[in-house]
């Protein structure tokens, strides 16, 4: 065997080993093709557990049933029943607890906008939403929660 | 004496011993598994006719989530498509809408703001988008690192410690659903909020839309009301040419939206 065949050879080797070797200690253990096969489901199996235990923020409004008996009453009678505590306060997340899930409380007239301001459109579900075309007809200046409880805003027996 | 022969030989023999460990790797997962009844597959329902544009979904996902609230990305959007009487579309998605949609003002961002007068709409209507956790999504197929995969539930996923943030998936997703996370520099998309659904809850768009636009099932269920509804009526998926098999679907989907 001649020398300047041999020498470049194990340099190659050499190298190629080192390249496993490193792959062996940086790719993890839980590296695989899972259930979707190799084109679909190549990855490491530790993530899927870090997604399943995202925090979870929205507690649902059946959450606030106990604590807040009487807006938990008054909506349910009301058309805003369908729209969740947590829409218009924000994610409860492991509020009253903690400091930091203190629940908003927004009383500007841009948060009853996303619904009440009137858009022309007469076949979608929002142009049958009772509202305004120009909102800043209707009791300019003031907010909505002056004259209209947000859990109960229909006014005199209609 | 090594002859030009030999070298050839025992090359062949290096190369085959070196595809070795990727056999084995290749092989250490469970083969794709034949969808048994237990197994569930997740898919979406979204009815284009219910949604008012109020933008509580964006809203409740980017809170949910963590995805940066004043950042212009998002997992969830809503577009509004307003048609007008000489055949041209008008469409925008201001913030995502995020804050919903309060003006008639047509705001597409750099490209303007047009005002429709209410007398030439011909038709208008909301569309929620969102990843479509495709059969065969194209975003996995060009990883090059295997950092976003698919579950056997058919969610897919980016793993952040893994993403090294070339932007291929972001290129390759037809729908254009993925961004980069402002915090974390990594491909960014909807996990239908799988952590939601292991718990028992729905996500958290679902949860936010008072209007029932938004659904969420499990096809493998043949009682489940969104599959009985995917199965019995006539529902629609975006850009279906792709041949992604797209699992969101739509009802009273319109010829305009792409
Ligand atoms: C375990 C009982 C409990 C539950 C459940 C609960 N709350 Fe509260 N909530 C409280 C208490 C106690 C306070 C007053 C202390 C405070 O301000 O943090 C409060 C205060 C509030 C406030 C007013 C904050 C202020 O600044 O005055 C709002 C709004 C609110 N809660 C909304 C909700 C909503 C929406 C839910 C359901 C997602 C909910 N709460 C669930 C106990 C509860
Ligand atoms: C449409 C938006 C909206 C929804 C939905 C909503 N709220 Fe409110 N909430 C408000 C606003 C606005 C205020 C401030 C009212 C005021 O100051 O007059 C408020 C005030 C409150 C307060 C503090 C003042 C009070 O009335 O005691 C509590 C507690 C509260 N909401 C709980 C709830 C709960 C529980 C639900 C669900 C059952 C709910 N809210 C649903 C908008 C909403
Ligand atoms: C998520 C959408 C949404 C938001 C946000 C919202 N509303 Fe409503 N509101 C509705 C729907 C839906 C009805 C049912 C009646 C209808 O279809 O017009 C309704 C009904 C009402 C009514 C009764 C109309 C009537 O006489 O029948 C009033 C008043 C009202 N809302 C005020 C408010 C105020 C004030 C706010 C802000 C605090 C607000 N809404 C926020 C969706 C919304
Ligand atoms: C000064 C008090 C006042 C303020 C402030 C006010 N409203 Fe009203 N609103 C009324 C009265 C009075 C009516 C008519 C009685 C009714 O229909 O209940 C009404 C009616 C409505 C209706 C029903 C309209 C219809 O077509 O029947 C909606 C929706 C409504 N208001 C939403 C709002 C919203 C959203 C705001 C804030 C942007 C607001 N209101 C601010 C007093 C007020």
């Amino acid at each position: 065997m001649k020398n300047h065949v041999f020498r470049p050879l194990i340099v190659v080797i050499g190298i190629v080993l080192l390249i496993l070797a490193a792959r062996f200690v940086y790719v993890p253990k839980d590296f695989g093709s899972y259930e979707r096969g190799y084109i679909y489901s190549w990855h490491r199996q530790g993530d899927e557990n870090f997604w399943n235990k995202f925090t979870i923020k929205y507690q649902g409004k059946e959450y606030c049933k106990d604590c807040h008996e009487k807006n938990f009453t008054s909506i349910n009678k009301s058309p805003h029943r369908i729209i969740i505590c947590e829409n218009c306060h924000g994610p409860a997340i492991d509020h009253p607890s903690e400091a930091r899930s203190k629940l908003v409380i927004d009383k500007s007239r841009e948060q009853c906008y996303r619904c009440h301001v009137k858009l022309p459109y007469p076949d979608t579900a929002r142009g049958r939403i009772k509202g305004f075309l120009d909102p800043e007809q209707h009791n300019p200046g003031m907010e909505c929660v002056t004259c209209h409880d947000p859990h109960d805003p229909k006014l005199g027996g209609a | 004496m090594l002859t030009r022969r030999n070298f050839l030989k025992y090359s062949l023999a290096g190369a085959a011993g070196l595809a070795v460990p990727a056999t084995i790797k290749a092989s250490t997962g469970t083969a794709p598994a034949a969808g048994t009844a237990t197994d569930k597959r997740w898919v979406f329902l979204v009815d284009s006719t219910k949604c008012v544009g109020c933008g509580m979904c964006v809203k409740a996902c980017k809170n949910e989530n963590e995805v940066p609230y004043d950042a212009n990305v998002s997992r969830t959007w809503v577009e509004r498509y307003v048609v007008t009487k000489d055949g041209k579309v008008h469409a925008d998605s201001p913030k995502a809408a995020r804050d919903g949609f309060t003006t008639q003002t047509i705001d597409q961002g750099h490209h303007g703001k047009e005002i429709i007068k209410p007398a030439d709409i011909s038709k208008a209507f909301f569309v929620p988008k969102l990843c479509n956790h495709c059969e065969n999504p194209a975003c996995v197929q060009v990883c090059p690192v295997g950092a976003t995969y698919q579950t056997k539930e058919g969610v897919v996923l980016v793993d952040r410690t893994w993403c090294i943030g070339c932007g291929y998936c972001i290129m390759a997703c037809p729908y254009g659903v993925r961004f980069f996370h402002p915090v974390y520099h990594t491909a960014e998309k909807c996990t239908f909020c799988v952590h939601r659904l292991h718990a028992g809850l729905k996500p958290a768009c679902v949860e936010a839309c008072p209007f029932g636009a938004r659904q969420i099932g499990n096809r493998n269920d043949p009682n489940d009301p969104v599959t009985k509804t995917i199965l019995n009526n006539k529902v629609q998926v975006l850009k279906e040419e792709y041949g992604t098999k797209p699992q969101v679907y739509y009802l009273g989907l319109s010829m305009e939206v792409k």
